[in-house]
């Protein structure tokens, strides 16, 4: 269920800064996706593609948006950073699980045209 | 009590309606006589509703607020005497409406923070009120004649964004909570200055290791619940009166009683004190925790309510004039209105 539910969601979500998918450039993989459909579960990890990379809260936020239109609306999903892969791992983590952060992030207009320019392909 | 046996949170009514998430819940505390209850939500859908109980017995939503805010309404609240409601926004200001002759009319607009408002709250006196935001201030505001608002002071301690203010309920002394993880409470020194009396953190006093996203005092003002990220409650001792300003070295503080560990599986989001000093939690596991105190202190979970909602709970608010009635509001969209039932006070 994993391998097709990763093939599904994540193969077409573009990286911000670069013309690649985030598959493409290994930022998320296959073995980065667990999910638990008894509890309702799902956890992605993602390795932005450079460590100081100021855009990993923006991939944050275009896999939690993905997510969220894909999936039903029971599962709870937890984004972040893969260990070691950022300088400020825990402060970009806390970020991106704050549902009320991401809530109004996505309010503002100029980010939300960047998430839904990301996402755009999947949609196509 | 009504009949007897183990204690049940009965689902009575749900209220749809609005067309987002609802975020927050205010109960009117004052209704006048013969009136029922009467219950303000709001959320993401940028309006706010009001919902009242029609002779039958069912509830409708009698008013719809909306056209004022252009972002998120993330909460809001009462004044004491129940003529006005305050309602706060991601939109950065905090809307004042007049509820006089059944009508609702925006009034007055507090502008200032420079982004996301998180949290409003009036104080006894109905003469102040306090907000928060993401820009980590907390800002109090008088009330003047004629429906105008002055800026009293501006309140910076807190490092990150605030997400809850919560005035005591009978003392001057209000309390706000923090993406820093820390609890400030802030009382003025009689000369209306504003301080931060004291902190509690996780390092000194027993306090949160993550996000706190709620308060709540009990009626008598001497104990307050907190929630977190961390999923914990927490409990205070808040009999010392910390509006007064320190004399020598030997003041009281607030101090922690007791932490409640393992009962939710997600971020709690709301914790509510009732006027039986129950304890309502709502949290991101979708379940909804009743607790009361018992000898010690310490605290006995009265009854564990599973799928609650579909989704998230974000509030819980007990009604003021029916003592067991819970109202909770959800990712999912949906208000309900819940009764305890059996002898939970055991």
């Amino acid at each position: 269920m994993s391998m097709d539910f990763y093939r599904f969601i994540e193969k077409d979500i573009k990286d911000p800064e670069h013309p690649y998918s985030l598959e493409e450039l290994n930022v998320v993989t296959e073995d980065s996706i667990e999910i638990n459909d008894e509890l309702s579960h799902v956890r992605v990890t993602f390795t932005p593609t450079v460590e100081h990379c100021s855009m990993a809260t923006v991939i944050g936020l275009c896999l939690r948006v993905k997510l969220i239109r894909s999936l039903p609306p029971r599962y709870k999903v937890d984004i972040r950073v893969a260990p070691g892969s950022h300088a400020t791992e825990t402060a970009v983590n806390k970020q991106l699980n704050d549902k009320e952060r991401v809530a109004a992030a996505l309010e503002n207009p100029n980010l939300l045209d960047i998430v839904e320019e990301c996402l755009s392909p999947t949609f196509a | 009590m009504d009949g007897g046996g183990a204690a049940e949170l009965r689902e009575a009514h749900r209220l749809t309606g609005h067309s987002d998430r609802v975020w927050s819940l205010a109960w009117n505390p004052f209704t006048g006589s013969g009136a029922g209850p009467v219950l303000a939500s709001c959320g993401g859908d940028k309006a706010v509703r009001i919902w009242k109980r029609s002779p039958d017995g069912a509830w409708h939503c009698s008013d719809v607020l909306e056209d004022t805010h252009n972002r998120t309404v993330r909460s809001c609240a009462w004044s004491p005497d129940g003529k006005l409601l305050a309602t706060a926004s991601f939109d950065s200001t905090t809307a004042i409406w007049e509820y006089s002759g059944g009508d609702f009319e925006c009034v007055a607009t507090l502008e200032g923070h420079e982004n996301e408002v998180k949290s409003v709250s009036w104080s006894s006196s109905g003469s102040l009120l306090a907000t928060c935001s993401r820009d980590k201030t907390v800002w109090i505001w008088e009330m003047q004649p004629g429906n105008e608002y002055e800026c009293v002071a501006v309140l910076q301690g807190h490092t990150q964004d605030v997400k809850m203010v919560q005035w005591h309920p009978f003392l001057d002394v209000l309390v706000s909570v923090s993406y820093d993880n820390s609890i400030k409470v802030w009382a003025d020194d009689g000369d209306d200055e504003w301080h931060c009396v004291q902190t509690l953190t996780e390092a000194d006093n027993c306090g949160h290791s993550s996000t706190v996203w709620a308060l709540s005092f009990n009626k008598k003002g001497d104990r307050m619940v907190t929630c977190s990220d961390d999923r914990t409650l927490k409990i205070w001792d808040t009999s010392a009166d910390l509006s007064q300003p320190k004399t020598g070295d030997d003041h009281e503080s607030w101090r922690h009683l007791s932490t409640l560990t393992g009962y939710h599986g997600r971020t709690i989001f709301s914790a509510h004190l009732s006027s039986e000093d129950i304890i309502a939690s709502g949290a991101g596991d979708d379940t909804i925790c009743l607790f009361t105190e018992v000898e010690g202190p310490s605290y006995r979970l009265i009854l564990k309510k599973e799928k609650a909602h579909d989704m998230d709970i974000n509030c819980v608010r007990w009604c003021p004039q029916d003592p067991r009635m819970l109202a909770s509001a959800s990712d999912d969209g949906t208000v309900k209105l819940w009764e305890l039932r059996g002898n939970a006070l055991d």
